[in-house]
């Protein structure tokens, strides 16, 4: 039975994530940009770039958890709609360039004149417009989402078949990107980037800014999320998920729910993707590879599905583990990330959110009033 | 000009059978010019013995050279700052000697033409019949027409029926080249008519477009014609490459058809469990080499059980220890074996290094053989392809016909209902389990022969092998040897206009569409319990 009470729209946990995340995108940039290098509380540059990275991590996660946490649908194919995003948002910062590539050629980026490619291709004209490629880096992710999901849900493929699939998408299209004729920089990606909106990407308070907008994008994102769940929608997708015939036969069409959380989600994860790309300075077919996305799938694990700021947690907590263990002990990273894929889903069903509010949860437990419905699959 | 001197050339050939000492012939290739040089050629060519053609070949490469001291002439090799000098007449090293006591032997471009022509008419009469061979089919492919005279009297005196088919039809080559009357070019293009390689069809096409009437239209139809049969070989030889891809599928994708599609587990270390039988397969091999290097050649044999053991033995316990607790939750599965894949890459990696590991490949595999068009087959492909099918088969076998099998089916079916007449269901999943990861250890055996065995080999396989079992139907072995030698022969049809990389996009696009349409597959399996 699931509770018919109005839920709120962010709730006790809701509200602390929203203003822990708000803190971190006020406070990181300021203590960066105010303090003298000297100072004890001063946050290094580098420092400023990797955590920003987390917040695109999270968002990215944040997205999966929408899907999989709300609507039971595992995509394994997430990292394709972050990477779409960057790639939209890394041909605006080529088209910034101009002559200060290697080439000088004030027309076409640096990998095009080595290919001897004489004129811009047709999908790269209006990206020299920052609202233009903005735009494309949500609709287009949303557009292969549409497609996607339009053809996937109508004919009923879930559980495990749609994950492959989600897979094998994400694959053709790193197959896809790495091809020169592409046009698309081949494997070496998008990089080499100047300038953003007129300000020097290299510059402190760019990634600042960039910063405080990658805190502000995963609030703002896990508001809308928490919008969607906290509604009546948000019940339905919840049906969908633990009884997706049930429902069907209850008279909702399916899809279309799906569809519509599918889509939003993939322009999440988007989003994402065109904040990472100005912070770390590359965007390259690898960002599609198929481990990537099921790694996003993990911080949600780990994270706690079906709790929106868990997977946000999580992916911030693993990547930060990634970042030290990769630098102390670079061997054991593999074997950690592997422990923790079969830690989680053995003894940590409701992942780091479960520790947290598990008490919460035992106490109004006992009033037998709510009973959290277990989530299947 | 070149005529008369071919012509003084096979006159002189003929008396070739008094060949005599050509030593001072050899010599006389030194001093005067070039026209001096080119007489002593015809002089050495007319005595003709198996000495001559590495001399000439020698004189046309620039390696020939004479000792300032005696004017004796010397084949000769850069050997750092000295020559090293090779008897021309005994071919046996005659020691060394700086560049400055010797003096190279210059040609010029008439003269290197005329010693070519030379060559290629010793060469057809060469006793050694690869040469005799070669010598025709490097006229079969110019065409050149100055070699008639040279050929008619090769076939003359050819023995061996096989090449002498080789030089009417070089004749015929050679023939559309001259001035010789229509008639003969008729003949000559019927002649051609029966060969099957590409040289020959643009050598005819070449002919249309300068010849006018008949002829012309016969050279065009007899173009047509052999590349009418190239295309056939072309499609020959697409599926036999499709089906060497498709039991590469094969053998990936049937222990994953086990695991996935007869118990449900999505096992995502399937990859890394055909990498462990690679890597059995490396250390047996390296074991074998340690003790008894006699019998390397079996290695492979011997690597069979062992790769099965070894990969099985791990699927058991990792069935044992892990997964028999995600029964059910087929994601969560999914995340716990990825972590496992993980895992294992990371041991191997640290135990073995990252780098790639060299399996040798037995005598036996090694090599083709030829059938028609330029078509072959090698053999370690075609070996392959027998074992994929000798383990699908076997496995078949064991499923319909064993106990085993029996219990496997009962417990995948009906899982109370097998429990209740006895079945002991935990241990025929931890037996299913190990069968299947045993089996990609098989594959990982068949691997090694064609991959790199290195800590990621499993990786570029695993979205294959799902796609495979996916697309075949999941729970039907039949339709994973469908599916693998469907996929394998698309993709091989399609590389040709798309290229390697676009041929798999379209593949993984046709695949995610195709499942759209049959979200269960070529073969679907039906009943109630299916869906449970």
């Amino acid at each position: 039975m699931i509770s018919l009470a109005p839920e709120p729209l962010l709730g006790t946990s809701g509200k602390s994530f929203v203003a822990l995340v708000l803190a971190v995108g006020v406070v990181v940039p300021t203590l960066n940009m105010m303090l003298p290098e000297a100072s004890v509380l001063h946050v290094p540059d580098h420092i400023v770039t990797l955590v920003g990275k987390y917040l695109c991590y999270a968002l990215l996660a944040l997205s999966v958890d929408l899907v999989w946490g709300y609507c039971g649908i595992l995509s394994l194919g997430h990292g394709a709609f972050f990477a779409l995003g960057g790639y939209a948002m890394g041909m605006y910062l080529m088209r910034q360039i101009g002559t200060r590539g290697v080439y000088g050629n004030p027309d076409l980026p640096d990998f095009m004149v080595f290919l001897n490619w004489k004129e811009m291709p047709w999908y790269w004209q209006g990206f020299e417009y920052f609202p233009f490629a903005l735009a494309m880096t949500l609709l287009v992710p949303g557009l292969l989402a549409f497609v996607f999901g339009w053809l996937a849900f109508r004919s009923r493929v879930t559980g495990v078949y749609l994950s492959i699939i989600t897979q094998a998408m994400t694959f053709a299209l790193l197959l896809a990107f790495f091809r020169n004729d592409m046009g698309f920089g081949g494997n070496n990606g998008l990089t080499d980037f100047k300038d953003i909106l007129g300000f020097s990407v290299q510059a402190p308070l760019t990634r600042a800014t960039l910063f405080a907008l990658s805190a502000l994008a995963l609030v703002t994102c896990f508001v809308i999320a928490r919008r969607i769940v906290s509604s009546k929608f948000g019940r339905i997708l919840v049906g969908v998920r633990d009884a997706e015939s049930r429902t069907r036969f209850l008279g909702y069409r399916v899809e279309h729910y799906k569809l519509f959380v599918f889509t939003v989600s993939a322009m999440m994860a988007g989003l994402a993707g065109a904040l990472y790309v100005p912070q770390v300075g590359i965007i390259n077919p690898s960002e599609f590879s198929p481990e990537n996305s099921i790694e996003a799938v993990i911080w949600t694990a780990f994270g706690g599905r079906g709790t929106l700021w868990g997977a946000a947690l999580g992916a911030i907590v693993i990547n930060a583990a990634k970042s030290w263990f990769t630098g102390v002990m670079p061997d054991a990273w593999l074997f950690m990330l592997g422990g923790l894929f079969i830690f989680v889903t053995l003894f940590m069903p409701k992942g780091l959110a479960g520790l947290f509010s598990g008490w919460r949860k035992f106490a109004t437990s006992k009033s037998g009033s709510t009973h959290i419905p277990q989530a299947a699959e | 000009m070149r005529l008369v001197v071919t012509a003084i050339l096979l006159i002189l050939l003929s008396v070739s059978a008094f060949a005599q000492d050509t030593t001072a012939l050899v010599n006389a290739l030194a001093p005067g010019n070039f026209k001096d040089r080119e007489a002593a050629v015809t002089a050495l060519a007319a005595a003709g013995n198996d000495a001559t053609v590495p001399v000439l070949e020698a004189l046309v490469a620039g390696n020939l050279h004479v000792r300032k001291s005696d004017q004796k002439v010397f084949i000769t090799a850069v050997k750092g700052d000295v020559l090293s000098l090779v008897d021309p007449q005994t071919m046996t090293s005659a020691g060394e000697a700086a560049k400055a006591d010797l003096d190279k032997i210059k040609v010029n471009n008439a003269l290197r033409k005329m010693i070519q022509n030379t060559l290629g008419g010793l060469t057809l009469l060469s006793e050694d019949i690869g040469v005799r061979r070669k010598a025709a089919l490097n006229i079969l492919k110019s065409g050149d027409p100055t070699a008639l005279q040279a050929l008619e009297k090769a076939v003359a005196v050819e023995k061996d029926a096989d090449v002498k088919a080789l030089l009417l039809q070089a004749t015929a080559a050679a023939t559309l080249k001259s001035d010789k009357p229509v008639a003969d070019k008729m003949a000559a293009i019927d002649v051609l008519k029966s060969r099957t390689d590409r040289e020959t069809s643009s050598l005819l096409t070449a002919f249309a477009a300068t010849a006018e009437g008949d002829v012309k239209t016969a050279a065009v139809a007899a173009a047509e014609s052999i590349e009418g049969g190239q295309a056939k070989w072309a499609a020959a030889q697409n599926i036999w490459y499709g089906l060497s891809l498709g039991s590469v599928l094969l053998l990936a994708a049937i222990g994953l058809a086990i695991t996935f599609g007869v118990m449900g587990v999505i096992n995502m270390a399937h990859g890394e469990m055909v990498m462990l039988g690679a890597y059995a397969t490396y250390v047996t091999q390296g074991v074998i080499a340690a003790t008894f290097p006699g019998l390397m050649n079996g290695s492979l044999l011997i690597a069979i059980p062992v790769a099965f053991l070894v990969s099985g033995s791990v699927g058991i316990a990792i069935e044992r220890g892990i997964i028999r607790f995600l029964y059910g939750r087929p994601l969560e599965t999914l995340l716990a074996t990825w972590g496992i894949s993980l895992i294992l890459q990371q041991a191997i990696r640290s135990m073995f290094g990252p780098t790639n590991k060299e399996v040798t490949q037995p005598d036996w595999m090694n090599g083709s053989f030829e059938i028609a068009g330029g078509f072959a087959l090698t053999l370690n492909r075609v070996a392959i392809l027998l074992f994929a099918l000798a383990v699908f088969f076997g496995l078949m076998l064991l499923m319909k016909k064993s106990a085993i099998g029996l219990q496997m089916r009962a417990v995948t079916q009906n899982r109370p209902m097998a429990n209740a007449i006895g079945i002991r269901s935990s241990r025929v999943d931890a037996l299913t389990f190990g069968l299947g990861s045993g089996i990609a250890g098989l594959a990982g055996v068949a691997l090694t022969q064609i991959d790199n065995v290195s800590p990621n080999l499993g990786q570029g396989y695993i979205i294959d092998s799902f796609l495979v079992v996916v697309f075949g139907g999941v729970g039907n072995l039949w339709g994973t040897l469908a599916g693998a030698l469907t996929l394998g022969i698309a993709n091989k049809f399609l590389e040709p206009f798309a290229g390697a990389v676009l041929a798999k996009i379209f593949i993984l696009v046709a695949v995610i569409l195709f499942i759209q349409k049959r979200p269960r597959g070529l073969f679907a399996l039906k009943g109630r319990w299916v869906d449970a």
